[in-house]
């Protein structure tokens, strides 16, 4: 994954450049793609390739952008995080085979490469091919550019091992001893069908259509050997991953993900978030673990809380985010600095302390998180939150601040998890082989 | 219900918001006011203009020293509070929003926070039209609610005390029909005065967590661990009553902890902000735990929570109501209005001398109740920044 190799961090868009006004952004479309190559596979590394060259061109926030999949590391990860997400976890069909699992992953690695390169599946894409056949492609994204699509699998803790002990696959030998479910959090409140799956893939783009376009076209892959057991659509980022994005906000109107891990910090990136060599298993190396959590949000109380409570629950301003220490968004946060009757100005209990590194021995995560709002409740409240991701070396990453934070975040007034998956999120596949392969080797 | 903490709860907001006798408004959204803005600064207090017209103020204050400072609007004696930005980080700016009547003033900056201040300046506030009348002396009525606002809750924990050892002599004697019967009255007294029991962060959880806000190896205590044993109709398979020694042991940490509650509260004072934003804090308490069935999740007793609930809410309003009448009358019309409303729902579904449980109401009783409760919060809402400055 050469774009966003921690090496080779994407440049940022230069000062005052419009990516939109760039002189033709992609060199070939689905369409003329198809059009041209006329074959999937044959177009597939056409595509790569015509991306490649205008990659250099294409601006970190431009709706063209496209990133290969394969690579060391897998896509989607430091990758500058796109505006929208569609998760998506799966659960193996309950006669499906070791064979079965590795034709899925493969034909979900060709067509993974195919749709992140913005071409279509298969062979005759959406509006060709046999006339008494359904077209391969699903088609809603004919005509949209790759939009930065980046498609990334992980693997849940039921894949190696069901909980009732069974080794489906032959892989119980394989599991990495840290991949086993999350410990129950004070407050956890999960949702009878949103939790865990043997496997999921996460797909962002920065149109939401390009992004649906692709789980549902690897769902109907799927058909017969995996199929859906929980998803979730995220329509805004609330974390940047690069220095060359603004900090966005939630939907509580902070910003959120300042203190992120960025894509710019190698040796960040390579210390908290792939897994190396020497904490195994082997075919982890490169790897990372995933951390899904459905966060809920009490909108509606939120917005009926006075400004002074907010800003005191989060521990930054709400206009600029910088702490209440002082400074602006990127000070370091001074948790000791008094105000008024020697109460710190960041409460004990704030936000940003409690998540901070200094408070959680160090521990970081790459956060990846996106807004939702599906619908409403019963009782007329939005159904609205954050889908929180996070990459980390270690799940002990993860546990160590959601502990803290459980016990004693301010914010979880406003907040109530009721969804929560762990996966072991394998290396970039080599061109050539296909995700996971190591696992199986 | 879990553990809440509200940061504005009686340890930080002490001495935040002090009681005078100006009138003090938020103003409401999109009326004109005055906007200035003042640079506090290590060495001047710099304010944009030395005068403004009378009605809403606007001070937007920019701390371009290195300490931490504070910025004061004072009386006419120089002395009084009118109105106050605290705890300004360096380099970051507040805004402070006061309803004005004509007069003179002084501002002052007091960067570090110590001492008697720096650039104090006259600050005049001339008259014009439509702007609020002279000022009226309402400290000692704010005084006296908070005096009686401290008596009603010394009152409810001491019947709660009394409550909680008539329930745990029956829960430990095994007249288990006896504390099912004494288990939603005895804590109403507990849920009216919700938010000033949770401010106790070590004692709430003790007394009051739901099962879910356990974390792993945590003892589990309190009412809601009781409920269980009570109820165990919903309880998961396979789980068994507690024994004899367990009911004691529960029984005894739930006397213990509401004796240390009582001690607690002997002592407490309330600013008004603090009533204010209890009265908020309880209605919340209500929309996100009462009206969804997540507190009483085995005896299903909510709707009795939730009265409680609105009980000491309606009583934090009625102690600042007549001064309310005064500043906004259009408000206190609104809100009375609204929890008579509430009430009313609430009526409806009494049965004998508690309520249905939440489990009998329909889909459509209970959107009733939760429009009803977000039709009150959105203007009890607007109380803190209409009563305190």
């Amino acid at each position: 994954m050469t774009r966003t190799d921690p090496g080779a961090a994407p440049e940022p868009t230069a000062p005052g450049a419009d990516p939109v006004a760039r002189p033709e952004p992609r060199g070939l479309s689905r369409r003329g793609l198809l059009g041209l190559a006329g074959a999937g596979v044959a177009g597939l590394g056409l595509g790569v390739g015509g991306d490649r060259a205008v990659q250099a061109a294409v601006a970190v926030a431009s709706p063209a952008a496209a990133y290969p999949f394969y690579g060391a590391h897998q896509a989607g990860i430091v990758t500058p995080a796109q505006d929208r997400l569609h998760f998506a976890a799966f659960d193996l069909a309950p006669d499906a085979t070791r064979a079965d699992l590795i034709s899925l992953l493969r034909d979900w690695t060709a067509a993974a490469a195919s749709l992140t390169a913005g071409a279509a599946i298969g062979q005759f894409g959406a509006a060709s091919g046999s006339y008494d056949a359904p077209p391969e492609d699903t088609g809603e994204a004919q005509g949209l550019p790759a939009s930065g699509l980046t498609i990334t699998f992980g693997f849940g803790p039921t894949l190696f091992e069901t909980a009732a002990g069974a080794d489906r696959f032959g892989l119980a030998s394989r599991r990495p001893p840290l991949l086993v479910d999350l410990p129950h959090f004070p407050g956890d409140l999960l949702e009878e069908g949103r939790n865990g799956g043997d496997l999921c893939i996460q797909a962002c783009a920065d149109d939401p259509q390009v992004a649906v376009h692709a789980i549902r076209n690897l769902s109907r892959i799927a058909f017969g050997r995996a199929s859906l057991r929980w998803s979730q659509l995220g329509f805004g980022r609330t974390a940047s991953t690069s220095i060359s994005q603004a900090t966005p906000r939630n939907l509580f109107g902070f910003k959120d993900g300042t203190a992120n891990i960025k894509a710019e910090e190698p040796a960040v990136v390579d210390e908290q978030v792939w897994v190396p060599a020497a904490d195994g298993p082997a075919w982890l190396a490169g790897g990372s673990y995933l951390v899904a959590r459905r966060i809920r949000m009490t909108i509606e109380a939120w917005d009926r809380t006075i400004l002074r409570e907010q800003e005191a629950v989060f521990g930054r301003t709400k206009g600029e985010g910088a702490p209440l220490s002082g400074g602006t968004e990127f000070t370091e946060p001074d948790f000791s600095l008094a105000g008024r009757g020697d109460a710190p100005l960041i409460d004990a209990a704030a936000h940003v302390r409690l998540a901070h590194p200094q408070q959680n021995g160090g521990a970081r995560m790459l956060r990846r998180g996106y807004n939702f709002v599906d619908g409403n409740d019963a009782l007329g409240r939005l159904d609205a939150g954050l889908f929180f991701i996070s990459f980390q070396r270690s799940p002990e990453q993860f546990s160590r601040v959601q502990l803290s934070l459980a016990r004693h975040d301010a914010l979880n007034e406003y907040t109530r998890h009721v969804g929560s998956a762990l996966f072991a999120v394998p290396p970039g596949a080599r061109r050539g082989s296909h995700i996971g392969a190591a696992l199986f080797a | 219900m879990r553990a809440r903490f509200p940061l504005l709860g009686l340890a930080s907001a002490a001495g935040l918001l002090a009681l005078t006798g100006c009138v003090p408004n938020a103003g409401a959204p999109g009326s004109s006011h005055a906007a200035l803005t003042v640079d506090s600064s290590a060495t001047a207090c710099t304010v944009s203009a030395d005068e403004a017209p009378a009605g809403n103020v606007r001070f937007t204050v920019a701390n371009s020293g290195d300490q931490v400072t504070e910025f004061y609007l004072l009386a006419d004696d120089g002395l009084r509070i009118v109105g106050e930005a605290e705890n300004i980080g360096p380099g970051l700016s507040r805004d402070l929003v006061v309803q004005l009547p004509a007069g003179s003033y002084f501002t002052a900056c007091k960067p570090g926070m110590t001492g008697d201040g720096i650039g104090k300046a006259e600050f005049t506030v001339t008259t014009s039209e439509g702007a609020a009348g002279a000022s009226v002396d309402l400290a000692a009525r704010i005084e006296t609610a908070n005096t009686n606002y401290a008596a009603y809750v010394r009152d409810q924990v001491a019947q709660l005390v009394t409550g909680t050892a008539a329930f745990a002599a029956a829960y430990t004697t095994g007249d288990a029909d006896a504390a099912r019967a004494l288990y939603a009255p005895t804590r109403a007294h507990w849920e009216r005065v919700e938010t000033i029991a949770e401010s106790f962060g070590d004692l709430d959880p003790k007394l009051d967590l739901r099962e879910a806000d356990l974390e792993e190896g945590q003892d589990w205590t309190g009412w809601h661990a009781i409920e269980k044993d009570l109820w165990p109709a919903d309880a998961e398979a396979g789980f068994t009553a507690y024994s004899p020694d367990e009911r004691q042991r529960l029984a005894g940490l739930l006397v213990a902890d509401t004796a240390t509650l009582n001690d607690k509260v002997q002592d407490l004072h309330f600013t008004l902000a603090q009533q204010t934003n209890g009265a908020i804090g309880l209605l919340d308490e209500v929309s996100t735990g009462k009206v969804t069935g997540e507190e009483e999740f085995w005896s299903h007793t909510d709707l009795s929570d939730f009265q409680a609930n609105v009980d000491g809410a309606s009583v934090l309003y009625a102690g600042v109501r007549d001064i309310l009448v005064e500043k906004d009358a259009t408000l206190a019309e609104r809100l009375d209005r609204e929890f008579a409303a509430l009430q009313e729902l609430l009526d409806a579904q009494r049965a004998g001398d508690g309520f249905r449980l939440y489990t009998e109401l329909s889909p459509a009783e209970i959107r009733a109740l939760a429009d009803q409760v977000n039709a009150l919060s959105e203007p009890l809402n607007q109380l803190t920044a209409t009563l305190v400055l």
